[in-house]
């Protein structure tokens, strides 16, 4: 007992030190995977908070770039509007309304805190529970697709960017629908990979690559990037591309997150299937 | 003694407001990625006792961690470099250092001893930082490059800001 005492007193230091970086790597790696602690989401408040406020002093710089981004979409979308088209049938076929049922919708929010240059990049966004943000929703830019929503807290929530060694996003060449799965490698937050794309599948560059219907997060067809950069090595059974962004994540603003209503089904039926096995 | 304790805590918030409103914001590149707030350790005096050295570094890194995502990798890199610092000084630090509880800064030491303890210090910091944040040996040589030029950039900063603050403070 008194020599546990004298190494208690003469190594305290040490123990203190070594409990606290215990503690530390602990709630490092429960946080990673569950995301739940409750007392580290009001610490997570309380700067999504601060940053709220910086922003809103900043975004004011940028309100001319965030119009003309904003009135560019604009554009795009009443171009694809119906009465933007010329009627060239002659026959009107009655729609039935119960043949469409809407399966996403779209939460547009504000970023309030972004990083481009780590190796895990996340974005903070002003939106959450209280919004309809849940868990696992995509997330997209008026520019193509932005990163995965990974913890939700009343008023915020955080994304995992495309920018973070964790993100793998399926997606697939616009023009054949080979699929592969988006990986970034860390050294550059306008470039990302495309992997497992494979080689018998003609890639040129200039390709366009776009989400695929394979996960429940992304509807199909979300822009991602352009082939930038092609190569196969000899004994490679899968190409190695270099994808450009669309989106620019140094600058982004706004950000919508899409809620799928039918995620729950899919999920819930994936399970059993898995259940069965 | 109180006023000590402010001017500790006005350092810290400064250095914690540098970092989030400036420091941040500038990325330049993947690789350079600097963080200056460890100099709030860096600069406590030589003579502070080696448990509350730890028990600052730890609180120091749990504050920061509250506005970066994970939560934990300052807590464990700032707490890390806190205990290191102990046997750094036990080596690097005289006696005269410790009786008259000196403050390691630039010009008290002068430009090489304290750049050289910036760079150790900070470059075991980045170490644990960048390779927890990884979470792999993957990708080993790369990260090791991006430890290395940010703690480059970081002593850099912190070299920069000594020598704009007490070379002012001097010709008072």
């Amino acid at each position: 007992m008194r020599n546990l005492l004298f190494f208690l007193y003469k190594y305290y230091t040490f123990l203190l030190f070594f409990s606290l970086e215990l503690f530390s790597l602990i709630i490092l790696y429960q946080y990673n995977t569950y995301q739940r602690a409750s007392f580290l989401n009001t610490t997570g408040a309380v700067a999504a908070a601060f940053y709220e406020k910086v922003n809103n002093t900043t975004s004011y710089f940028s309100l001319r770039r965030i119009n003309d981004s904003l009135l560019t979409e604009n554009a795009r979308l009443r171009t694809l509007q119906l009465n933007a088209y010329y009627q060239n049938g002659f026959t009107l076929s009655t729609l039935n309304d119960t043949s469409y049922k809407q399966q996403y919708s779209y939460i547009s929010a504000n970023v309030v805190n972004n990083s481009v240059i780590r190796r895990n990049n996340y974005i903070t966004i002003d939106k959450g529970r209280l919004h309809g943000i849940e868990p696992n929703m995509g997330v997209i830019s008026s520019n193509g697709v932005v990163g995965i929503v990974t913890a939700v807290s009343e008023h915020f929530s955080t994304i995992r960017s495309a920018l973070n060694k964790d993100t793998k996003i399926s997606a697939m060449l616009k023009k054949n629908g080979a699929f592969g799965s988006l990986e970034w490698k860390g050294d550059n937050p306008k470039y990302t990979n495309l992997v497992d794309v494979n080689k018998h599948v003609q890639v040129k560059v200039g390709d366009e690559v776009i989400t695929n219907n394979f996960s429940t997060i992304f509807p199909v067809g979300i822009p991602v990037g352009v082939i930038s950069e092609q190569s196969l090595d000899a004994g490679d059974n899968f190409h190695t591309l270099k994808v450009e962004l669309y989106t620019d994540f140094s600058t982004l603003r706004n950000v919508y997150v899409i809620r799928n209503k039918f995620r729950d089904e899919q999920v819930e039926l994936e399970r059993q299937v898995k259940g069965d096995h | 003694m109180i006023i000590e304790l402010l001017s500790y805590l006005g350092r810290f918030i400064i250095l914690l407001l540098l970092q989030l409103l400036v420091i941040k914001n500038i990325e330049l590149s993947t690789f350079i990625n600097p963080y200056i707030y460890p100099l709030f350790i860096l600069t406590l005096p030589v003579s502070t006792k080696p448990w509350q050295v730890v028990l600052i570094s730890f609180i120091t890194g749990f504050i920061v961690d509250s506005f970066y995502i994970p939560f934990g990798l300052h807590m464990a890199a700032t707490t890390f470099m806190g205990y290191l610092r102990i046997f750094y000084l036990k080596f690097a630090a005289n006696k005269e250092d410790f009786d008259a509880k000196l403050a390691p800064n630039l010009s008290r030491k002068g430009p090489v001893w304290f750049v050289l303890y910036c760079l150790v210090l900070i470059f075991a910091h980045h170490t644990v930082l960048f390779y927890l944040e990884v979470y792999s040996l993957s990708e080993f040589f790369r990260t090791f490059s991006r430890v290395f030029a940010s703690s480059i950039a970081s002593v850099a900063l912190i070299t920069l800001g000594q020598v704009l603050f007490y070379k002012a403070a001097q010709r008072k």
